[in-house]
């Protein structure tokens, strides 16, 4: 694990002038970016922006081709993999709900614990105490208890969302990378998932969510940061972001 | 409560399996020594040595099933660790020949008299001894294993890529020992085994107990896959199978797994290797055919790919088929019949024999109470998804 010399910033999560082009199409291109130890953010931005590349660059799936992401001040992540980035606390809902389809839903929080994840720990492994309380904690928070024992695969697309949430408090990361939570989410949904966020971020968690959503956005409260073309277009209050007439030229097309 | 790793990993259908598989092992012998001749409960030899040989056949089988039903890891190469499992028993079957070989040389087997080879090659060095050649078994396929697996998995080689990898390992091994001064016996390979650990390897007795012997092998071979299937490694070893990407971003080191249970798998290849040698009195390069590979991921197919008995009899199942078929008139025919038998099972029973079944069931049994369904969550059944 590299760590830098001495803590080069104060932010729990750092870019700069990061670039990542695929095939010559420069979808990341010279961002930087910062969030504070326990700040919430919204990212917003249109199709191809770059979100997602962002994520996949924090958490170690796609190499950078220049520029510097610190975590903690300490951490080089350009050094390290998804596994090592993981293990140091950096949690990630995807896009697309990503849950063990075949496994119950109980296994799919059990699977994301921060415990022992070497080959002997898991094939050794018993439930303690504080594992299943930590899992009947995260049943409830994400109303998932009565269907404890259902394979994930059978729920709704709303509750794999859900599930997957849980599964990031499950893994109990300093930062959690959300993005698009509440995609096929009913408008209750909706509003109890950023309650939820809420929650988990005032329990001094680094959250960053990407969003489409501008309801849910406002929801949120939080600084928002506009994407575009894999740079940081305006920075600010939703509503300071929505005024910028570049971002909303990028919306709505020039 | 969790209840202790055996406990857990005994379910209904485990234990059923396991009674099943101990009271063949231990009627058929009998029933081949004890009985006579004209008795019509008699069990010939030779068919004691044919089941011996499905029972070989179905560890192979276990093994597969333990990378690919759980962990997706096609290996269209299996072939190649139960047949150095094979040569590692062979190697200990030709030095126990001794001085009673065609050519009377106490040291050399007869194939090195006859390409004028004055002294043993090194690496036949302590194969006279049977612990020796015992623990060979186990190290080489697993060694094999280990050094492919981490070249290969580090590098995520995975899918269909990994499964041609190892139909080329399989390959370049049949070539290898092929080749009259690879020091194995070139094409016609080890034989004219005449005694293990002191006992005629042609007399009932010895075969009956080998039968045993086969059948105890894969009872454990059995009841280490449930083991490793329960556990929570099980579990993360079908979070790979089903969302590889998805179970490191939780922080889980996928090459470690996969690397785990690949070299196990192919030490029980290898255990089944050196079990079926004795029985079948042969092994020659023709173990190492990739298509002897993609057979045995045929019967997990067929028997039903994750759930570990049904890899066992979906080997013993389309085996007795090939027998059948390959003796009578249709002989010509039998490669076509499993070509369509596998078409068959994918297309019709894309679960397998007991996968089908295991749905079946679950199908048709009550809402589960509280107390089942407790239990029903220790299972480590699983209902995979269908071949890729």
């Amino acid at each position: 694990m590299s760590m830098l010399e001495t803590r080069s910033t104060s932010a729990m999560l750092y870019l700069d002038g990061v670039h990542v082009s695929f095939d010559g199409f420069h979808a990341i291109n010279n961002l930087s970016l910062t969030l504070e130890p326990g700040e919430m953010r919204a990212i917003i931005g249109p199709n191809g922006a770059g979100k997602t590349t962002m994520m996949d660059i924090i958490t170690g799936k796609t190499k950078p081709d220049k520029g510097e992401v610190v975590f903690d001040g300490t951490v080089d992540l350009t050094k390290l993999d998804e596994t090592e980035i993981a293990k140091l606390g950096i949690g990630r809902k995807f896009q697309k709900p990503t849950v063990f389809e075949s496994q119950t839903i109980e296994d799919n929080l059990l699977l994301a614990l921060n415990v022992d994840h070497s080959v002997r720990g898991t094939l050794f492994w018993r439930r303690s105490n504080d594992e299943s309380e930590r899992i009947e904690r995260v049943l409830d928070i994400i109303r998932l208890r009565d269907a404890r024992d259902r394979l994930a695969g059978s729920l709704s697309h709303g509750q794999k969302q859900w599930l997957e949430i849980g599964m990031l408090l499950a893994q109990d990361p300093k930062v959690l990378l959300v993005d698009e939570p509440v995609a096929g989410m009913t408008d209750v949904e909706t509003q109890q998932t950023a309650e939820l966020l809420r929650e988990i971020n005032s329990h001094d968690k680094t959250v960053m969510v990407v969003e489409h959503d501008m309801t849910f956005v406002r929801e949120l409260g939080v600084k928002v940061t506009c994407l575009h073309e894999g740079t940081v277009l305006a920075e600010g209050t939703i509503d300071d972001v929505s005024a910028n007439e570049r971002v909303v030229e990028v919306y709505l097309g020039r | 409560m969790t209840p202790h790793i055996l406990t857990r990993s005994l379910d209904r259908g485990a234990a059923l399996f396991l009674v099943v598989l101990a009271a063949l092992g231990v009627l058929l012998p009998l029933l081949n020594l004890l009985t006579p001749e004209s008795s019509a409960l008699h069990v010939p030899t030779y068919l004691i040595s044919l089941f011996g040989k499905y029972v070989c056949y179905a560890i192979l089988a276990l093994s597969i099933d333990l990378i690919w039903g759980y962990c997706g890891i096609l290996s269209l190469g299996h072939g190649a660790f139960f047949a150095l499992g094979g040569y590692a028993m062979g190697m200990y079957l030709m030095r126990q020949i001794g001085s009673r070989g065609v050519y009377g040389n106490p040291v050399l087997p007869d194939f090195m008299v006859f390409l004028n080879w004055k002294e043993l090659p090194w690496y036949w060095y302590g194969f006279d001894m049977f612990w020796f050649a015992a623990v060979m078994v186990l190290l080489v396929p697993g060694l094999l294993a280990f050094c492919f697996g981490w070249l290969a998995f580090r590098s995520r080689v995975t899918g269909v890529y990994l499964s041609i990898i190892t139909q080329a390992m399989t390959y370049a091994l049949l070539l290898a020992f092929f080749r009259n001064d690879f020091g194995f016996g070139g094409n016609n390979g080890l034989t004219d085994f005449k005694d293990i650990l002191g006992f005629n390897i042609q007399s009932d007795g010895t075969r009956a107990a080998l039968f045993l012997l086969s059948c105890l092998a894969l009872a454990i071979g059995f009841l280490i896959c449930r083991a490793v299937v329960t556990s929570k490694l099980g579990k993360v070893l079908i979070a790979i199978r089903d969302a590889e990407s998805r179970t490191r971003f939780l922080g889980y080191r996928v090459e470690s797994y996969k690397l785990f249970v690949f070299t196990l798998s192919a030490c029980m290849a290898g255990v089944a290797g050196a079990l079926y040698v004795p029985q079948v009195g042969i092994i020659n390069p023709s173990e190492f055919a990739p298509a002897n590979s993609i057979e045995a991921v045929i019967w997990v197919a067929v028997g039903g790919r994750g759930t570990l008995v049904g890899a066992a009899l979906g080997a013993i199942v389309v085996n007795y088929a090939k027998t059948v078929f390959t003796s009578g008139p249709l002989a010509p025919y039998w490669l076509f019949m499993l070509g369509a038998l596998f078409v068959a099972v994918t297309l019709l029973l894309p679960k397998g024999i007991v996968g089908t079944v295991n749905a079946w069931l679950d199908s048709h049994k009550p809402p589960p109470t509280d107390a089942a369904d407790s239990a029903a969550r220790e299972d480590g059944v699983i209902q995979p998804k269908p071949a890729e």
